[in-house]
């Protein structure tokens, strides 16, 4: 029987377990959290049961069955806070994954190495927020984290909330946060009028033929008018204020390029702010995989969601930003795929039909809220770029300059962005793109990406030393090894 | 005004009755409600900015929410550099806010 190991147990991951069990793989699934779901999915945990909690999600009774049917299911392991950091690519086939489990961050977590015959990454995403002045101030979150807290928890993470940034998920974000009782005084969309216009009205027909998704989008428009929230396109939260916490922000109007238009700023006051400007896909085990990227940087995947490495395939945010249905569609095409099927077999036509028509939503997201260059004019010198090493804009460009070097590599270690203890999640992809702007063309040299984290998620050096058996090479003498059956 | 747990009295979503649990923050206690994270538990008592940074001693508290910033870490039963907003509160745990001065590098220990 073919071994498949699902990385996550988002909408993708959970897809691609049931998939590949009804193609008739055994089915391990793997995922950081004790709850299934993934982001979109995050719920409030078992020890505090809600009757009606449905309403605060899409597709509910998707998740719900899927999750049900796989924990029913004697042949998918699934195994919870279950933190995969690394993958060893191997030339005869199948990659090692390193994994420990145990409770987040712990001390003594137990670890486990996997030799699948196929694996899917299904990883997800994280915001991506652009810095602005005094975004390092508590108070300041991310989208995702007012998501999680009001739909995991059922905490607002302020009485009077602005969001702000690029996007479509700016809406449930305001949503959530109205529906634990927070006052949104706004949503700031920093795509102007006609850029969204761009991104949206072209092939209306798509939008209908993509029903569940034009409903998903409507029901939060409905939500906007009932809680009275703001939706004001081309602007964006230039700055935040405050001495230790937010007090107040500023918020002006964008030219198409997204730079700040000199006269326009007004200050609201706020106790909190929820900013995301997209998503950065999870690429470090795909990458560790040996995984190609995409120009644009996703997994690149076939129309089986194999990546270029056998056996190795990819679905969901990793692949391209495109949701919730298209993560589902991909989800089954690469369980199926790396159980032994096809995309071209009969069971899995509708996911290909659905597959096709929700990638049409990632370029209408990047030609509607795709991030413009322009988001430098509202850095100053002392805004902190890279939070965990607290480098301010213009020392990072100071040190470029100083060493006029155009790696990555050597600019990271010269300028310290990006080398703390996040490794440039956060502030990666903007660092690069701060970076490149001193380089000829715009483009540094040395082909290294901020996404490129071999050791994807930090060990405790105790953990790392008790995977040391008395062998040559403590990597390949883990314990408990689970063998193929 | 500080971020806020949701009654649950008036919750529209129907939820059962939750159970309390008491952890420690600094050595002052704080409620909270089972299955909530340390990160939940220590924002709805109205602390933002509950860890320092290193080189300028800056307040920070939960940014991502979602475990990919750590810009969350506490200490947690004498275990440092956990997640507050991954790891469940138990009832009883002894959490201790963070600030990691940066190694003297002029003087090196022996």
């Amino acid at each position: 029987m073919t071994n498949v190991l699902v990385i996550g147990a988002g909408p993708a991951g959970l897809a691609a377990a049931s998939a590949a069990r009804r193609r008739g793989a055994s089915v391990t699934l793997l995922d950081s959290s004790d709850l299934l779901g993934g982001q979109f999915w995050r719920h409030l945990p078992q020890s505090r049961p809600a009757a009606r909690e449905r309403q605060l999600h899409h597709g509910w009774s998707t998740f719900t069955g899927l999750r049900d049917a796989l924990i029913a299911d004697a042949g998918c392991l699934i195994i919870r806070l279950a933190q995969v950091w690394a993958i060893e690519p191997s030339a005869s086939g199948a990659a090692a994954v390193h994994v420990v489990v145990g409770l987040p961050d712990g001390a003594h977590r137990d670890t486990m190495t996997f030799t699948p015959d196929a694996i899917v990454l299904a990883t997800g995403a994280h915001d991506r927020t652009l810095p602005f002045p005094g975004w390092d101030l508590p108070g300041v979150f991310t989208g995702g984290a007012a998501q999680a807290l009001a739909k995991g928890e059922r905490i607002a993470v302020g009485r009077r909330v602005v969001v702000a940034g690029a996007g479509p998920f700016l809406l449930p974000v305001a949503a959530s946060l109205a529906g634990v009782g927070a006052k949104v005084l706004g949503v700031f969309e920093a795509g102007r009028a006609t850029a969204l216009l761009r991104g949206w009205l072209p092939r209306p027909w798509q939008l209908i033929l993509a029903g569940g998704k034009a409903r998903e989008l409507a029901g939060y428009a409905a939500g906007q008018l009932r809680h009275r929230i703001p939706y004001r396109p081309g602007r964006a939260v230039i700055a935040a204020h405050g001495t230790d916490r937010v007090e107040s922000v500023t918020v002006a109007a964008l030219r198409d390029d997204w730079s700040p238009i000199p006269g326009t700023e007004r200050t609201i006051a706020v106790d909190a702010v929820c900013v995301s400007h997209g998503f950065t896909p999870r690429l470090e085990l795909a990458i560790a995989a040996g995984c190609e990227l995409t120009a644009d940087r996703f997994v690149r995947v076939d129309d089986n969601q194999l990546s270029t490495v056998r056996g190795v395939y990819a679905a969901g945010e990793i692949t391209g930003i495109g949701g919730v249905d298209l993560a589902l569609a991909e989800g089954q095409l690469a369980g199926h795929a790396a159980a032994g099927g096809q995309f071209s077999e009969a069971q899995v036509r509708l996911a290909v039909r659905r597959r096709a028509v929700f990638r049409g939503f990632a370029a209408r997201i990047e030609a509607a809220h795709g991030i413009r260059g322009g988001w430098r004019g509202w850095l100053t010198d002392d805004t902190i770029v890279c939070r965990c090493e607290e480098v301010g804009y213009g020392s990072l460009c100071r040190s470029t300059v100083g060493t006029g070097s155009q790696s990555l590599r050597t600019l990271k270690l010269a300028t310290r962005a990006g080398l703390g203890i996040c490794q440039g999640r956060i502030c990666g992809r903007s660092v690069e793109e701060l970076l490149a702007a001193f380089a000829p063309h715009g483009v540094l040299t040395d082909g290294t990406i901020s996404d490129r984290r071999p050791i994807a998620a930090p060990l405790r050096l105790g953990e790392l030393a008790s995977l040391a058996q008395p062998t040559d090479h403590p990597l390949h003498q883990l314990h408990p090894r689970k063998d193929r059956s | 005004m500080a971020p806020g747990l949701l009654p649950w009295r008036t919750d529209p979503i129907g939820p059962a009755e939750p159970t309390p649990l008491t952890i420690t923050l600094d050595g002052v206690p704080v409620s909270g409600l089972v299955g909530q994270s340390l990160a939940g538990v220590i924002l709805a008592s109205g602390s933002v900015g509950f860890r320092r940074t290193s080189h300028d001693g800056r307040p920070r508290g939960v940014f991502c929410g979602i475990g990919v910033c750590y810009d969350c870490l506490v200490e947690v039963n004498g275990l440092r550099d956990v997640r507050a907003c991954q790891r469940r509160a138990e009832g009883g745990d002894v959490v201790v806010t963070q600030h990691d001065p940066p190694p003297n590098l002029a003087e090196p220990q022996s």
